[in-house]
């Protein structure tokens, strides 16, 4: 079976020995120990596992390893810089955007990306981005206000 | 015990939780204490007038372990390095009691949030706990510690006192000190408690600061560890990671009840790393990853007998005609009053209909998931439970393991509402466990999460009312079959009531769910009056209110009503207004909905909720708006969408693929209005803010269409086929 030694994992290059095929999900929590992606539904439809691929929000639950050797890979653990949180991490908690917070890993990925294309979102486009992403607990109206608040900021794009 | 509970004990047979014995019984042992968080000192809350402390203690062999006595309601320790801990055997599931309970502890110890930690839902550590449900935590617990805190408040100052020789009454507590403001002096806490092994244990009766006064209590504190969360740090129960540890999957039916005639595991024992685990019935498999446990698990080849079972297609008929279940509460009623046919009689209107309600699944975002270790015979499970203490004794009695060998920790959870009371996951991995000799994670998939668990109980309820045409009702007969009794007796004036719940035999697991069945209750109840008001055409608010003496109800009603000026707006062509009021748990809501139907697209959009809740004297504001717009929508995706289908003892829509939970675009405008009743108690709020929901999205249909919907969901496929009563299609 085939199997992958490296990952570009937050600007670092993590050594590991993996069967290409198991999803990248499972690589990042049991083997390389990144557990803020979370699994979800396993099949791409409820945003708890998103990653940053090149920049490009994906579903790790249904990312193959062996698909992204070589590429970028951004998780909820690169986002903040050392101690000093990412802006829309700080949103998140000024909004109070958050009940369980399982779902926020992702949330805050997915919201990264949007911010990263689109600098001033409207509610429509933060609502339509937005939409694979599932939180239970029903904080969409705070997460909505959070990432308006970085947008309204111009802060949302940078490290 | 308060009357409402003892109320709720008989008309909730869904809240299995609140039947768990007392497992433990035995006096206070201050050494052991002491053996689990070194010197200083120690308050304990005796619960004298615990329901426990009146039944005949079950007695168990004493064993180590350092297990609380059950007569313990919560405990907490100051150091000598000044750390303030505080012991309770609540679980945090996101409605962050960890931050609300922290705020009453803060308050009495006059000292800041940040400097106290909150140990919860350890068995080992933890006092003794039956569940975190049925909103108790801020009306039981939330006293508790205030109390523990003003006695460890007391101590300190005596100890001041006795070590300074100052006057006592000179001395006050401020900022994580003692103080004598006289002479600047103050005092560590851990200073004072340096060496000492003082432990003092307390009833019920201490005064707290009354909520008039609260400085932190009462104010919206941010989520406590909250930084965790947004940098994905926090370690819940599927991140555990221990030595050694294995990955592990369950064999399963292939449909409910079904039993299994032949297996042949020799393919899975094949792989490198694996292993199959046989322990009875039970077959299942450990590995190294998570995808060799998962290829393992499909390499067994089972076959099964299945048995023919009832689907959703027939459901409500099929509840209506199989009583039984309800633990021996059928037919019990929530206090029947004067004669139904009598007050029909003097009725101008009479209206009778029936309302169906679907299974619907939790489905929390983190499923069921355990990670269980075997040292020495003694059992260690982190899972993610609302009922840590019965989940022990799920594990001792499964594993045939006395209780004191059992270790259950419950991390911060991702949520449960209602939905994680039982150990399933916990069982399995233990089993693993101990046959693999190493510790195992199991992990629920989504799939199983929505199959193998327990679903809000699906109900027929059948209402008969009657009112006069100036709006006096005289007639309230109503019967629910198989959701469950929460919120069955109407809260309006009626001469002649009469309400009954009537057990049936649920043909699918089912189980407590966020404000159990006053949903339901409350949207056959709500939906009724509405229909009532129009047909006498009398607004629907002045029909409530009319028959509501003045009250906690009425308040809400009206709070609601102004906010959202009712009455006053006029809704734009296709848009249309409904509320609806109600109470659970000693809590008290009304929401009015605007909603923008069109039947000829069948598109249903709710455009605005406008909520008012009231519970007392407010602990945390913004944390109670983010559970009221939480419950709000919540609330949404039952009322509209959620439905479990189900045929020949599976479920058909197991996956958030086909199973539709409320997302971004269903969110609508929250508004929320806060009555903070300072005077009163504070009651729980997890739950009660959902009950309103689906009435007033209905009567708001309703007044956008004329179409009546009594089914919920209320469009699962679209406002253009409204679902006929009584019968579902899938």
């Amino acid at each position: 079976m085939a199997t992958i030694k490296e990952l570009h994992v937050n600007g670092t290059r993590r050594a590991l020995d993996a069967e290409a095929d198991r999803t990248l999900l499972s690589v990042l929590r049991d083997d390389l120990e990144l557990t803020g992606s979370k699994y979800g539904c396993g099949e791409g439809r409820c945003g708890a596992c998103t990653v940053l691929i090149d920049g490009q929000p994906t579903r790790s639950c249904t990312t193959r390893a062996g698909s992204v050797q070589g590429k970028q890979i951004r998780t909820i653990e690169g986002v903040a810089s050392g101690d000093k949180l990412h802006p829309l991490q700080e949103a998140f908690l000024q909004a109070g955007a958050m009940q369980c917070g399982y779902c926020i890993p992702g949330m805050i990925m997915s919201a990264l990306a949007l911010l990263a294309n689109q600098t001033r979102p409207s509610r429509e486009e933060i609502v339509r981005f937005m939409g694979g992403n599932i939180c239970r607990c029903g904080t969409y109206g705070r997460i909505i206000s959070a990432i308006e608040q970085v947008a309204q900021a111009g802060k949302g794009g940078g490290k | 015990m308060n009357e409402h509970l003892q109320c709720d004990y008989m008309l909730e047979p869904e809240r299995y939780e609140l039947y768990e014995n007392s497992n433990f019984s035995w006096e206070i042992d201050r050494r052991a204490f002491f053996q689990i968080v070194g010197s200083g000192i120690v308050v304990a809350l005796f619960l004298t007038d615990a329901p426990a402390a009146q039944q005949p203690p079950q007695r168990r062999p004493r064993g180590g372990g350092g297990s609380m006595p059950q007569e313990i309601g919560a405990w907490l320790h100051i150091g000598e390095d000044n750390a303030v801990t505080v012991y309770t055997g609540k679980v945090e599931i996101g409605q962050n009691i960890r931050t609300s309970l922290t705020q009453v502890v803060a308050e009495e110890l006059h000292m800041p949030v940040e400097r106290i930690q909150l140990v919860m839902a350890d068995t080992q550590r933890t006092p003794f706990d039956g569940g975190t449900a049925g909103s108790r935590t801020t009306p039981a617990m939330a006293p508790q510690l205030r109390r523990v805190a003003a006695a460890a408040r007391e101590m300190l100052l005596d100890l001041a006192a006795e070590q300074s020789k100052l006057d006592r009454t000179a001395l006050t507590a401020a900022d994580g000190k003692i103080v004598h403001a006289k002479t600047n002096q103050s005092f560590a806490f851990g200073e004072l408690t340096k060496g000492k092994k003082l432990m003092k244990v307390i009833g019920q009766e201490l005064p707290t600061t009354v909520p008039k006064d609260w400085q932190i209590a009462g104010t919206s504190v941010a989520k406590v560890d909250g930084r965790a969360f947004v940098t994905g740090s926090h370690t819940f129960t599927s991140d555990v990671k221990r030595p050694g540890m294995l990955f592990g999957k369950v064999l399963r039916p292939p449909s409910f009840k079904a039993t299994r005639t032949s297996v042949q595991t020799q393919a899975a024992e094949a792989m490198p790393g694996v292993k199959v685990v046989r322990d009875g019935d039970f077959i299942g498999v450990v590995a190294p990853t998570e995808q060799a446990a998962a290829q393992a698990l499909a390499a067994i080849k089972a076959e099964w007998q299945t048995k023919p079972q009832p689907s959703s297609d027939e459901l409500f008929q099929y509840l209506k005609t199989h009583p039984g279940g309800g633990q021996g509460f059928g037919g019990r009623g929530g206090g029947n009053q004067g004669s139904v046919a009598e007050g029909l009689k003097d009725a101008d209107h009479k209206l009778q209909a029936t309302y169906t309600i679907a299974y619907i699944a939790h489905t929390p975002m983190e499923p069921r998931a355990a990670v269980a270790e075997w040292v020495d015979g003694k059992l260690t499970v982190w899972s993610g439970t609302q009922r840590p203490f019965g989940v022990r004794s799920e594990l001792a009695g499964a594993l045939g393991i006395p209780a004191e060998n059992v270790r259950v920790i419950v991390p911060d959870m991702g949520s449960g509402y209602g939905g994680k009371h039982t150990g399933e996951a916990a069982v399995e991995a233990a089993r693993l466990a101990r046959a693999a000799g190493k510790p195992v994670k199991l992990v629920w998939t989504r799939e199983e999460e929505f199959t193998w668990a327990y679903f809000r109980p699906a109900g027929v309820i059948e209402v008969s009312a009657g009112a006069k045409k100036d709006g006096t009702l005289t007639a309230w007969e109503f019967h629910n079959y198989n959701s469950g009794g929460s919120s069955i007796r109407a809260p309006y004036e009626v001469p002649n009531q009469r309400a009954e719940f009537h057990g049936a035999d649920s043909p699918l697991r089912q189980g407590s769910y966020r404000a159990l069945a006053a949903t339901a209750n409350h949207f056959a109840r709500e939906s009724h009056m509405d229909d009532l008001a129009n047909a006498l055409h009398l607004d629907p608010l002045a029909f409530r209110l009319k028959n509501l003496k003045p009250g906690q109800l009425r308040d809400v009603l009206e709070a609601a009503a102004k906010h959202f000026g009712w009455g006053k707006a006029r809704p734009e062509p296709g848009h249309g207004f409904g509320l609806a009021a109600g109470t659970e748990k000693g809590s008290f809501v009304a929401t009015c909905a605007e909603v923008k139907a069109d039947p000829a697209a069948g598109i249903v959009k709710v455009i605005r909720l406008v909520t008012a809740f009231e519970c007392g004297a407010v602990l945390n504001p913004d944390h109670l708006k983010n559970q009221i717009e939480g419950a709000s929508v919540m609330g949404l995706g039952g009322a509209l969408y959620e439905a479990i289908q189900f045929a020949g003892g599976k479920i058909l829509n197991p996956r958030f693929s086909q199973y539709r939970v409320p997302r971004f675009a269903d969110t609508p405008v929250m508004e929320t209005v806060l009555l903070d009743r300072k005077d009163l108690p504070s009651a729980g709020a997890g739950e009660t803010p959902i009950v309103a929901v689906a009435p007033a999205v209905g009567n708001a249909i309703c007044a956008a269409t004329g179409i009546r919907l009594r089914s919920l969901p209320m469009i699962p496929n679209g406002l253009k086929q409204p679902v006929e009563d009584g019968k579902r299609g899938s």
